[in-house]
């Protein structure tokens, strides 16, 4: 990955010109490269969940395993969950989002360059605390649900809940901020004739992603600082014996968590409309039906919390309740499939390593559908609940689904992100390598689930029929490392000497495909119109396939010719951050002379930077950039 | 260049309509958007906290209850307080409009003071609840309330800073050429913690007190 962060992949003209090499990155705030940022650190962190969840199918491969104690296997599955989640997926759905959302939408920039420098780094901030803890006396180990009362301080005496806690709390508001900074960069930032109902399919999910993430982090930020209270300051929440209720941590916690599972899989669903649409060589189909289906989940996903508590006791009127909403989310999400499935019938269809992705995510992501519908059947859910058949479950969402449909976004807008592309023919190896590895390892936890074999144990006795199924599991895990390795060799070899990439590579519909890949500095030469839905495609059919240049709005302001005006680097947001991780430090090591000097230093940071209106910097336009568009308009 | 056809989704020329009607309509300054959306969140941050306290207010582990602890008046006039606070922001405002820059320092430095003193207000009330037994880690009731209106209070902190981290700011030469949204984003901030006081006060304080 070196060679990414090296100077190398600098757009050749036209790039910030106070910075070079390492400060170039520590004080970025072009949200192209913020995205690749986020990109690196979501695959490293992935890469160590990835060890996380080998070293566990290693233990549980045979009866009796003895790789690790049972304290670390809890250590284990805790960050594991914790990681994928948090520090893995999200932050590569974001990722894409800043690299590509205001791509889409024709704008120079996010609304708030600065503070999407602030969320990557409180992101990395908070992941690279919770990641410290391995080596800080203390990881977490109460699952990544954290429950109280295992999570309190009489049953987890030492660090290790606190690190959760202050590390998700840090990583938890840049989530938040840059949730702000995307509503307002689309709903404010469209170039001309971007209107709604224009909008591509991602920039629509990432539009209702964030504000799940608006409406659900702030349950978790509460739900974080009370247990933070409760350990650090002994306050009583939580504690039956002092009067408190440990269920409300548990409904907190899954009133952010539900949502949550769909800012995961929402982007998902958007990389795979653009995918389809570009290898069929068809516009996507039902767009109006997909976009009122994105609604229409986003606003289910705050009404089926209850269905993860179903055994808590809640009674069968709730649980009834509960798990018809439940289920009802699998209206707009089938919606959704059959619109792919029918933007794929009658198209040209090319099956790229993308479209590879696009089309196994259908295939597996419905099984994961059908079996989380059969979790939602709440009487069955007795049975089912923390066995197995969970765990399957929501791998297949969560790696047939999200990291599938991520990397079918690699591979499609890699040439965008990188100027070069992938291998399709190690991208076809890696594909075929992690699909069937995925489904050997997890189909048979399904059967492990209904034999009864109970989530987070860390080991089992070789007479209760469980070994069979467990050794082809682990077997599966093999399989799908090699394919992961074959990506990891795909992406390094490619960034360092991958074919160089053309404007328009795949023959594709969105804005993104209209600039040189990768983009500018200033993405657009001049702000282009959008003539319709697929703009770019609307040119191609309609115009000379080039985007014209909108015209000037009345009062715009000039600057010199033939120059962008761009915003300026900053290494404010990183000081910012570091203050926030330092901070957090001294709350878990209960050191207040470090919360004072670091809170201190925040106060005068924002004293500093918070009024500062950036003078930003003039960039010069490269001729082919100017040519990139056309002459008409 | 053939001039396009109007398709299902309205596919237009670039000379059909002006730009204004294409989507590109006067929209809201960036800043004054990301508040409100901002703003949105924080109704759900104080909303989770309100949750918590009317779930966990009765359990009061034998100590001081909603009834027995509340000293009304004292509150009352805190609420005065911050109240008035909202109007001398809202002065501010005005003068900052009328281009008086002078005028604008001086609600500022009204409005932060009377912010410290609805601080000072507060602290007086929870030093009192302290000495009477109602603490942090004395009930989940002390615990929730400690929490919920120590937030608010942090909020009005918050505010307390920025007013005067602007006010500091305002000697800036070009300082009124970038009034406008400067003054309206604190402004929004400052009467949305004002909000959330009028809830606090109604439901914890006025409901707590009639049981």
């Amino acid at each position: 990955m070196a060679s990414i962060s090296g100077t190398a992949n600098l757009p050749r003209t036209g790039e910030a010109t106070a910075y070079r090499g390492l400060m170039a990155w520590l004080t970025v705030v072009d949200h192209k490269r913020i995205g690749q940022l986020y990109l690196m650190s979501g695959l490293l962190f992935f890469l160590v969940g990835g060890v996380e969840a080998f070293i566990m199918r290693l233990q549980l491969m045979h009866p009796n395993g003895h790789v690790v104690s049972a304290a670390v296997f809890n250590e284990l599955f805790t960050m594991h969950g914790t990681t994928m989640i948090f520090l893995a997926v999200m932050p590569l759905s974001i990722g894409f989002i800043n690299a590509i959302v205001p791509l889409q939408i024709g704008a120079r920039d996010v609304a708030f360059p600065r503070l999407n420098a602030l969320s990557f780094w409180l992101f990395l901030g908070g992941g690279l605390l919770l990641n410290s803890s391995w080596f800080l006396g203390g990881t977490p180990n109460a699952g990544w649900f954290n429950y109280t009362p295992i999570s309190g301080a009489q049953f987890s005496p030492g660090l290790g809940v606190d690190f959760y806690d202050i590390g998700l709390q840090i990583a938890g508001i840049g989530t938040l901020i840059s949730g702000i900074n995307f509503l307002v960069t689309i709903v404010n930032m469209r170039a001309p004739g971007m209107t709604w109902f224009r909008l591509p399919m991602f920039t629509w999910t990432t539009f209702v992603t964030m504000i799940l993430v608006l409406f659900a982090f702030p349950p978790l930020t509460v739900n974080l600082f009370l247990q933070t209270f409760e350990r650090l300051f002994h306050a009583e929440y939580f504690n039956v014996a002092a009067g408190g209720s440990p269920l409300l941590w548990a409904n907190l916690f899954w009133i952010f968590g539900h949502p949550e599972v769909y800012i995961l899989i929402l982007p998902a669903f958007g990389i795979i409309s653009e995918v389809i649409p570009t290898f069929s060589r068809k516009p996507l189909f039902g767009y109006v039906s997909m976009v009122l289906a994105t609604l229409a989940i986003g606003f289910l996903s705050f009404m089926v919390w209850v269905h993860h508590m179903f055994t808590l006791g809640y009674g069968p009127w709730v649980n009834s309740i509960f798990a018809l909403t439940s289920m009802l989310i699998a209206v707009p999400t089938g919606v959704k499939v059959f619109n792919w499935l029918s933007t794929m019938w009658g198209g040209q269809l090319r099956f790229t390593t993308a479209m590879l992705w696009a089309v196994g995510f259908l295939f597996t992501f419905v099984l994961g559908g059908m079996s989380g519908v059969m979790l939602a059947v709440a009487p069955a859910d007795l049975q089912l609940n923390n066995s197995y058949f969970v765990v399957a479950h929501f791998h297949y969402v969560l790696i047939g689904g999200s990291l599938f449909a991520l990397l079918a976004g690699l591979y499609y807008w890699f040439p965008k992100i990188t100027g070069r592309m992938l291998n399709e023919r190690l991208g076809r190896w890696n594909f075929w390598l992690m699909f069937i590895g995925f489904n050997v390892t997890f189909f048979p936890m399904h059967f492990l689930g209904l034999e009864g074999m109970p989530r987070r144990i860390f080991t089992y006795s070789p007479g209760f029929g469980f070994t069979f199924w467990n050794e082809v599991a682990t077997f599966g895990v093999f399989i799908l490392a090699s394919g992961v390795l074959l990506l990891v060799m795909n992406v390094v070899r490619s960034v360092a000497a991958g074919e160089r990439a053309s404007a328009d590579p795949w023959d594709a519909r969105g804005l993104e495909w209209s600039i040189s890949s990768p983009a500018p500095a200033y993405n657009f030469a001049k702000i282009p119109l959008v003539r319709g839905y697929d703009p770019l495609w609307v040119e191609k059919m309609h115009g000379d396939g080039r985007m014209i240049p909108a015209p000037q709005a009345p009062g715009a302001h000039h600057g010199p010719l033939g120059m962008v005006h761009m915003p300026k680097p900053t290494i404010v947001p990183l000081l910012v951050a570091l203050t926030l991780v330092a901070a957090g430090y001294g709350f878990i090591f209960n050191q207040l002379w470090l919360e004072v000097l670091a809170l201190l230093l925040l106060g005068v940071a924002l004293h500093r930077s918070m009024f500062e209106v950036d003078p930003g910097e003039y960039v010069r336009v490269r001729p082919e950039d100017e040519e990139a568009m056309s002459a008409h308009g | 260049m053939p001039m396009a056809s109007v398709t299902e989704r309205g596919l237009v020329g670039a000379s059909d309509r002006p730009v204004a009607e294409l989507g590109a309509q006067e929209p809201m300054d960036n800043s004054v958007l990301g508040l409100w959306v901002w703003l949105s969140a924080e109704a759900l941050f104080f909303a989770s906290l309100i949750g918590v306290y009317f779930l966990l207010h009765t359990d009061t582990n034998h100590g001081l209850t909603p009834q027995t602890a509340f000293d009304l008046p004292l509150t009352f006039v805190g609420t005065i307080i911050l109240l008035s606070s909202s109007m001398t922001m809202a002065l501010g405002y005005n003068q900052m409009r009328r281009g008086n820059v002078v005028g604008l320092r001086r609600w500022l430095v009204a409005t932060a003071f009377l912010g410290l003193a609805f601080l000072a207000f507060q602290a007086k009330e929870f030093t009192g609840f302290y000495s009477r037994g109602l603490t942090l880690s004395s009930s989940p009731f002390g615990s929730s309330f400690f929490t919920l209106t120590g937030f608010h209070g942090l909020h009005v902190l918050f505010g307390v800073f920025w007013l005067l981290s602007l006010l500091a700011y305002t000697y800036k030469p070009t300082f009124m050429q970038e009034a406008k949204t400067k003054v309206q984003v604190l402004g929004l901030y400052w009467h949305f913690v004002d909000v959330v006081w009028v809830v606090i006060f109604t439901f914890v304080y006025l409901m707590g007190k009639v049981g």
